[in-house]
């Protein structure tokens, strides 16, 4: 069972029932659970549009779109049905925040799905986890069985007129179908290759109908922001970025685990207050704040404070919020190597940038750590990275090639360090270079 | 398809089948999951499970091998009746995943993607696993454990290789 932590400076919002027995309906009944949809029920979607506008509440998987927003572009009137998806493929490396949400408050999710449902006319809800989730889809499948026998889901929620139906889903083991379009082909039963874009989901999504897809954390955030009021979510977080966000500590810190901090906490604060510090007070050779996808940060750069504006600014991307801890002990050219490894592992191979690219960038660095590359590699490596960005259909190109291109930037000494023959400084892990 | 008679599934799975095809607007959704819930049961996609998924989604054979190739959990052989998945994605890595990793290796006598030869374990590296916060990790077919060190993996297979005389299947 994952451990669950705690710190004074949390402000439990999204997590507050964490810990409480709250997968249980009547636990969350009892918690004050499904008084958010009633209130949207009764007060219609325009009102729930404006509220969750007012919030501030950005998309938590990453690329922060105002979610308010992305609902409000969903047309009024459509021949086709409208869906809402929640998005549970949660697999980009440093990120563990949705399985704690799955596992200890599934009810709201369900609950948030129906609030978006309401927003953007929906009868239909999607959740689709992860296929290694399995035990997590079945307490989400025992969560939705539950609330069609209370009459919560159904033709006539709540006694009413509406209806709400929820569909679970399970993948089989994919990060390229966390990417939306690639989600939708999923669960359309295709391989997870992704769709040009426009048409956005929010026209031309699902089976060709309007859908709104967010994230697990997004949707699991919404009956909050209802039962506190947009204006007072909003006023957790920080300029343009409401509320909290689950960040997940991860790597070489005292006391890794998931934290609910306001956005804009600060980074540097995150780390040696939140999570105890460098592990065995060693010293911090660097920090990937947002997910493997996002570049690295130098210790001199981490005293900014963690929301999608302020890690923009710094060169970088608050992404999942999976703050990833390197210490000093840390080889960077394998840490490189083994971010480029999962990319290439998982890249569709739909666009030749990012099929060709991270397969050359997985060579180039392979070598590299053996011991086996030349000072024109060090160039290649961040040419190859340079010509991927924004080549592609969906962004896992882009995933790939950011963190490579900050790598080779910001620690070019280190790679040089292993030129011409020699061997690894730190020798670890040298089976890397022949997998 | 009359599943009581002609289904190579059993007739808790086929009826579940049945309900998954009819659960989506679009019958064809239920391929994925159909799948991986025909896998957990046979132990992998046999050329009589993609023929039987084929027919009860109603696609061609070729089709259902396209769309199963590209995800990663499914597999065309048998694994172990326990797979052992090991992440050694970064956040496990800078936490011993690859020790951990060898140790398994040097337990089971196997590499990645070996199976024991009495078909009770099966190994593989595998990519994150959602357990960042705890690592470093492993799934157990579906199970997870988490915290590890290569200290623990004696005691994990053992509690697992004292389950072999049960019925458990993909705990």
């Amino acid at each position: 069972m994952p451990r669950l932590v705690s710190h004074p400076d949390e402000v439990k919002i999204v997590t507050k029932r964490f810990g409480m027995g709250a997968a249980n309906i009547d636990k969350y009944i009892e918690l004050g659970g499904y008084e958010a949809a009633k209130k949207c029920l009764a007060e219609g979607p325009e009102w729930i549009i404006n509220e969750m506008k007012a919030s501030n509440l950005r998309g938590r998987g990453g690329a922060g779109f105002p979610t308010g927003l992305k609902w409000s572009f969903v047309p009024k009137q459509s021949a086709k049905p409208k869906y809402v998806l929640v998005n549970g493929d949660e697999s980009e490396p440093g990120t563990c925040k949705d399985h704690l949400i799955f596992l200890h408050d599934p009810h709201a999710v369900i609950e948030g799905a129906m609030i978006a449902g309401l927003a953007i006319g929906a009868k239909t809800g999607f959740i689709y986890l992860r296929g290694e989730y399995r035990y997590l889809l079945e307490i989400v499948e025992k969560a939705v069985a539950d609330c069609y026998a209370k009459g919560i889901l159904g033709k006539n929620i709540f006694g009413s007129d509406t209806e709400f139906q929820i569909i679970t889903q399970s993948g089989a083991g994919a990060y390229e179908v966390g990417e939306e379009s690639a989600l939708m082909e999923s669960l359309e039963g295709k391989r997870g290759v992704p769709r040009i874009k426009p048409p956005f989901p929010a026209v031309v999504g699902l089976y060709g109908g309007p859908t709104v897809i967010n994230n697990a954390e997004t949707i699991a955030t919404v009956p909050h922001v209802i039962a506190m009021g947009g204006a007072a979510y909003a006023a957790v977080g920080s300029e343009r970025n409401g509320g909290t966000r689950l960040f997940g500590l991860s790597g070489h810190v005292e006391r890794p685990g998931v934290y609910e901090l306001p956005m804009g906490y600060n980074l540097k604060k995150m780390i040696y207050e939140v999570g105890g510090g460098v592990r065995g007070g060693r010293a911090l050779k660097a920090v990937v704040p947002g997910g493997s996808s996002t570049p690295v940060l130098l210790p001199e750069e981490i005293d900014i404070g963690m929301d999608f504006d302020q890690v923009g600014k710094a060169g970088s991307m608050l992404g999942s919020g999976g703050v990833v801890v390197l210490d000093d002990t840390t080889c960077i050219v394998e840490f490189a190597l083994r971010t480029i490894n999962f990319y290439q592992h998982e890249s569709c191979g739909w666009c030749i940038p990012c099929r060709e690219g991270t397969d050359w960038l997985k060579k180039s660095l392979t070598r590299f750590h053996a011991g086996f590359g030349t000072e024109k590699d060090i160039d290649n490596i961040a040419y190859l990275a340079q010509n991927m960005l924004g080549r592609t259909f969906c962004p896992l190109g882009d995933a790939a090639a950011m963190p490579t291109a900050a790598f080779v930037k910001k620690f070019r000494k280190e790679f040089e360090e292993h030129l011409n023959g020699k061997p690894c400084p730190f020798a670890k892990h040298m089976e890397l270079a022949v997998v | 398809m009359n599943t009581e008679t002609m289904s190579i599934f059993s007739p808790q799975l086929a009826a579940r089948f049945d309900a998954l095809v009819a659960k989506y607007p679009v019958k064809r959704s239920a391929l994925v999951p159909m799948l991986l819930y025909a896998q957990d049961e046979i132990g992998y996609l046999s050329d009589a499970v993609i023929a039987e998924v084929a027919e009860r989604i109603g696609i061609t054979q070729l089709d259902v091998r396209n769309v199963a190739t590209y995800y990663s959990m499914l597999r065309f052989k048998p694994a172990g009746k326990y797979n052992i998945q090991v992440c050694t994605n970064i956040s496990c890595m800078l936490r011993g995943a690859y020790e951990l990793f060898e140790r398994f290796q040097e337990e089971l006598h196997v590499g990645h993607k070996g199976v024991t030869p009495d078909g009770t374990f099966s190994l593989e590296e595998v990519e994150c696993i959602g357990a960042c916060c705890w690592a470093p990790a492993i799934q157990v077919n579906y199970a997870f454990h988490d915290e590890l060190t290569p200290n623990d993996v004696p005691k994990i297979l053992a509690e697992y290789k004292a389950k072999t005389n049960g019925s458990v299947k993909n705990a």
